[in-house]
């Protein structure tokens, strides 16, 4: 049985991993900050398969909840909803819309660990952050294991990114153990990780040498 | 919507880049300026539907005002319809927009269509005075203010982000009695029901990846339409190209104009340098229409057939090519690309 994945996100990134998962036969329920309703007909027609929901179900229904939302709308979250789930940060800081960095995430922190810090009684866990949404999307090869691009995932707890090294797995990808959330700092804008679509041994080489070129 | 016309149809987009003259040296921005009237004058000529002209705000990018340009392309041309692509409404006067372009419609004898969007970059929010945090919120009430001005009647109107109205009228009419109005859009399906919403047209902007990804928008679009009982029409899509004589030319024109570009806006963003794998990816299977006429007619007529597009707008020019370059794209995208993309999509009707 696969675990329930709920998504908090209906834009362009909520949409293709809703796509994603439902390729891959999980059950998906999907929100935004808005009421389901207004979210029924996009879900229906692009990630068929998925359902629309209020944001409140699809994080008390779900087993594993992907964050797909603006960086700076994730405080807009109940974190006492979220004990004991698997929670998939996604999110990436976007200086256009979140305004200065250090406003939202402390300057010594990675975006997940804030992320960490607020959802206390979740398990966290950083990965779908780097690769850009048409990468997700063309990319993906869920069912062969060739020919395949590598998502990077940083987690505090090794159960943890077990669990989610499958999702990654049963989405296309082939998942990369980076470290600690600390480290999905190397995933972040700016960084050497973000915006790539490697395969496994170039993300990785990339990474580990921290160049840019 | 006051033009009838005849579907497919196939259009050039520019955003004023600043091309290179004979020596390889940039030009200045007003002659970039001049450059695109002689290029619309061009695709005129050569019967191509649009001409539509992005608004930036960037070193790289020489127009900023783009009904300012339309406007001289106007009083050059016969046939050719003169849009933005796209009018950054967020950080515009949806009053002044609308001015505007009534006025283009008159000068142009009703060919002015103009393309509403968020915009890719966001420069113009500090530079008019606009809180990038009420990026959502802006579009959302300028799209219905403006949805409100199209009618051309009286219009009371009670403003949060934008005026306060009360039975205010605004001039010129236009002679069809309303101008022809679409929306970009990026991928944001809530851009896609918001502009079948307000009944008007749809353009997507397809810069990346695979176009079938996009078909499933077009899906949207039609269902919001059917569903919230507007007009539906033709949607149109929104890609770069570079037309040469030969693929490998064209090629060797556009990788280094691309690279720089993409390069220049990546760094802003973040993003790794542009690497060579990620072009050709996108010249093989993606959104970069770059070869020879055959080639790219080819691939067009795939897109839109892939995504249900009946509007095809070649974003020419991208980055520091040559003039000469910018030409030659043109010329064989008026006189053999279209032709060809017609031929093939009705060869595939059969």
């Amino acid at each position: 049985m696969k675990p329930k994945l709920g998504i908090l996100g209906a834009g362009k990134l909520g949409i293709v991993l809703a796509q994603r998962a439902v390729a891959a036969g999980y059950p998906v329920t999907i929100a935004s900050s808005k009421p389901a309703q207004s979210i029924k007909l996009t879900v229906s027609v692009l990630a068929p398969g998925a359902t629309a929901a209020d944001s409140g179900d699809v994080i008390q229904q779900s087993d594993v909840i992907i964050l797909a939302l603006p960086l700076s709308k994730f405080r807009n979250l109940d974190p006492s909803l979220f004990k004991n789930k698997l929670v998939i940060d996604a999110m990436n800081y976007w200086w256009e819309v979140d305004g200065p960095r250090d406003t939202l995430i402390p300057a010594h922190m990675s975006s997940s660990e804030a992320v960490q810090a607020y959802f206390k009684k979740a398990r966290v866990v950083k990965a779908l952050s780097h690769m850009g949404y048409h990468e997700l999307h063309d990319m993906a090869r869920p069912f062969l294991k060739t020919d395949r691009k590598a998502i990077a995932i940083a987690g505090d707890n090794q159960h943890n990114t077990s669990e989610v090294a499958t999702i990654v797995d049963d989405f296309g990808f082939d998942p990369l153990f980076i470290g600690k959330l600390a480290q999905g700092k190397v995933l972040e804008p700016g960084q050497p990780g973000f915006g790539t679509a490697l395969s496994k041994n170039a993300l990785q080489h990339r990474l580990e040498n921290k160049t840019q070129s | 919507m006051p033009q009838n016309k005849t579907y497919p149809q196939f259009g050039l987009d520019t955003f004023g880049d600043v091309p290179k003259d004979e020596s390889g040296t940039l030009v200045s921005h007003a002659e970039a300026i001049r450059t695109v009237i002689d290029e619309a004058v061009l695709a005129d000529t050569l019967g191509i539907d649009s001409i539509g002209v992005g608004e930036h705000h960037r070193e790289d990018y020489a127009i900023s005002s783009p009904e300012t340009v339309l406007a001289g392309i106007a009083t050059k041309t016969n046939q050719i319809t003169l849009a933005s692509a796209v009018t950054v409404l967020s950080s515009d006067d949806p009053v002044r927009v609308y001015e505007r372009f009534a006025t283009l419609d008159a000068l142009s004898n009703g060919r002015a269509q103009v393309i509403l969007g968020r915009g890719s970059f966001t420069e113009s929010f500090p530079l008019f005075g606009y809180d990038l945090k009420d990026y959502e919120t802006l579009f959302e009430e300028k799209v219905a203010l403006f949805s409100e001005l199209v009618k051309e009647k009286p219009i009371t109107w009670q403003g949060d982000k934008t005026q306060s109205l009360d039975g205010a009228d605004v001039y010129p009419k236009t002679e069809s009695g309303s101008l022809d109005v679409a929306i970009g859009v990026g991928g944001s399906p809530e851009s896609v029901i918001r502009t079948a919403k307000y009944g008007f047209k749809l353009v997507l902007a397809i810069i990346g990846g695979a176009p079938a990804r996009f078909a499933p928008y077009v899906d949207l679009y039609k269902q919001a339409v059917k569903e919230l009982g507007t007009t539906e029409y033709p949607v149109g899509m929104h890609s770069p190209g570079l037309i040469a004589d030969s693929d490998e030319e064209a090629i060797k024109l556009a990788w280094p104009a691309f690279k720089k570009m993409w390069d220049r806006v990546g760094r802003t963003r973040g993003w790794p340098p542009y690497t060579r794998e990620q072009f050709d990816y996108e010249v093989a299977h993606g959104s970069l229409y770059v070869g020879s006429a055959e080639t790219v007619a080819k691939k067009i007529a795939a897109a839109m057939k892939a995504v249900g597009a009946e509007r095809f707008d070649m974003v020419y020019g991208g980055g520091e090519v040559s003039i000469a370059a910018r030409r030659k794209t043109i010329e064989l995208y008026g006189s053999k690309v279209i032709p060809m993309v017609k031929e093939l999509l009705k060869s595939n009707e059969t």
